[in-house]
């Protein structure tokens, strides 16, 4: 399969006031996705996993190692825009991220700016809202929306782009439960449905267990790499990161302590709930 | 209550005067001012108010919303008729004490400016109430890009008026969220003589602009990753465009302001 993302070794340090040192948010790296692929990114704040989402459509440029994004290099200045228009970013803010006081217009700046014909904007917009579950809504003033609705616009306004990758940088972080579940149906539908590669950032270890393949972040570094499942149960790395593994998992361990092993160590609820009710 | 702030004094609608050209409105608005100071008789007063009449009949704006947009400009008016009465010296005098005087053609003076002040408040509420501010805001992209050829930033400014219209009930929002934290630190907002009140917006001030400009750059970011990069190569969803409507509604306008303008 493809390699959508490669990262090799990138080094990234916040430019500083003179005279201090230089403290790196990345120190090295080495990442890859595939085409197609549901990654999570879990790390404690500090991690380096906001940066990292950040240098993926050159909203920051690595300074050492390299990064090619749908086989084009983040360090050629010519690649920008176009490396931009295949990798969408959603952020934490939805707020911070609507740019329009109409919805059809906001979802429309993304695929203007690219300057995709005006006959076809309209159909995009349609096309876009109907993908998030916003139709219906045109019409209305962002302000007016729920956290969760108007984080689905700001996806909707980056789908209409008709990026191949899109990178959501901790997405549920400022939304209420129901929020959350909105986002992560949409995410879930955005890479099963139309078939976006997904880089979620988060650190939600719920929100991770659903990924094909999750990474751990730890001081600017990846320690930690694998299936949820594996991933989840190495239980000293997780620690060392700072993170839990999600309940599921937990109770799996409690219970192992305890004498009982189930058959498999599972990282969701419902996979939970079924490896109970066959002990009995 | 801060969720339903509407943005200017739009008045939705769906009338023959809202679903104008914005700019054509913006021209008509134009055209109206100059001939609220050309007119100089009572009768072109008369025509003008009978013409504005007619189009918020035809708007279907209610007097009282109309009124209402006088309101915050009466004092003002009420200033300079008063200024007008007393200060104008005409011939006929009624009354006088030291500088002050009241002559028949101050009165007269006065009546004429307060009218034409109206008339001109009148005007240009006509053009905010039917037009919705981002329409608005294109229509003055539209008729000022002719000044783009000079290097003048007209999208630019464009941009920053609609995205400053963007965040106003989001700063306010976040106003009475601070006001609320701050009041339930002890923080008083309304209390004391001027210069302690300007003191006690401090609290509210400070963490109000700390918070726009982080905004503001998670916004850049924002836009810079929706492949943003200024006017150039850029395509609108939503054109404007001249319909056999706007353009008679100007040349009936024009005519009968010209009209207006030339005989009274």
């Amino acid at each position: 399969m493809d390699k959508v993302i490669d990262a090799q070794n990138i080094k990234y340090a916040y430019p500083t006031i003179e005279g201090t040192e230089p403290k790196l948010a990345l120190r090295g790296v080495t990442l890859t996705v595939e085409q197609g692929q549901f990654i999570a990114v879990l790390g404690h704040n500090g991690s380096g996993k906001s940066t990292f989402a950040k240098h993926i459509n050159v909203l920051l440029r690595a300074q050492e190692g390299t990064l090619t994004v749908v086989g084009l290099d983040t360090a050629d200045e010519t690649n920008v825009w176009d490396i931009r228009s295949h990798a969408g970013m959603v952020f934490q803010n939805p707020d911070n991220q609507l740019v329009s006081t109409v919805v059809e217009e906001d979802v429309a700046f993304g695929p203007e700016n690219l300057g995709v014909p005006q006959e076809q904007l309209r159909d995009r917009v349609t096309e876009a809202l109907r993908a998030v579950g916003m139709e219906g809504f045109e019409k209305r003033a962002p302000h007016m929306l729920s956290g969760g609705q108007k984080q689905r616009i700001a996806i909707a306004g980056v789908l209409a782009m008709h990026p191949d990758i899109i990178v959501f940088d901790e997405p549920t972080a400022m939304l209420d439960p129901q929020g959350r579940a909105e986002v992560m149906d949409t995410i879930r539908y955005l890479n099963k449905e139309e078939g976006k590669t997904i880089v979620l950032i988060t650190h939600y270890m719920e929100e991770a267990s659903e990924a094909d393949r999750v990474f751990i972040m730890t001081d600017g570094v990846v320690t930690d790499e694998g299936t949820p499942r594996e991933v989840f149960s190495h239980k000293e790395k997780l620690e060392q990161a700072g993170l839990l593994p999600p309940l599921a998992t937990q109770v799996y361990y409690d219970l192992k302590e305890k004498g009982l092993e189930l058959g498999l160590c599972p990282v969701t609820l419902k996979e939970l709930v079924d490896e109970l009710c066959r002990l009995a | 209550m801060l969720k339903n702030i509407t943005l200017g004094q739009y008045f939705p609608g769906d009338t023959v005067v809202h679903r104008l050209d914005p700019r054509i409105k913006i021209l008509v608005a134009l055209l109206f001012l100059v001939a609220v100071f050309v007119v100089r008789t009572m009768w072109g007063f008369l025509a003008l108010a009978l013409l504005f009449t007619l189009i918020i009949a035809l708007a279907k704006i209610g007097p009282v919303t109309i009124l209402r947009s006088i309101r915050p400009l009466l004092f003002i008016i009420i200033f300079t008729f008063v200024l007008n009465i007393l200060f104008y010296s005409g011939q006929t005098i009624y009354w006088q004490w030291g500088f002050l005087t009241i002559s028949k053609e101050g009165i007269e003076k006065a009546v004429f400016i307060a009218i034409r002040l109206v008339l001109l408040i009148v005007a240009t509420s006509l053009l905010t109430l039917t037009t919705s501010p981002m329409q608005l805001t294109d229509g003055m992209e539209s008729l000022l890009s002719p000044l783009k050829k000079i290097k003048f930033p007209v999208h630019e400014m464009a941009m920053m008026m609609s995205i400053a219209m963007r965040f106003i009930p989001t700063l306010v929002e976040e106003t009475d969220r601070i006001m609320k934290a701050q009041t339930a630190r002890g923080a008083e907002f309304d209390s004391g003589n001027l210069l302690k009140k300007a003191k006690n917006m401090i609290p509210l001030l400070v963490p109000l602009f700390v918070g726009a400009f982080k905004r503001a750059d998670e916004l850049a970011l924002a836009m810079e990753s929706r492949c943003y990069h200024g006017d150039e190569g850029r395509t609108r969803m939503k054109v404007l465009h001249l319909k056999r409507m706007d353009v008679w509604a100007l040349i009936l306008m024009l005519a009968v302001s010209i009209l207006f303008m030339v005989f009274l």
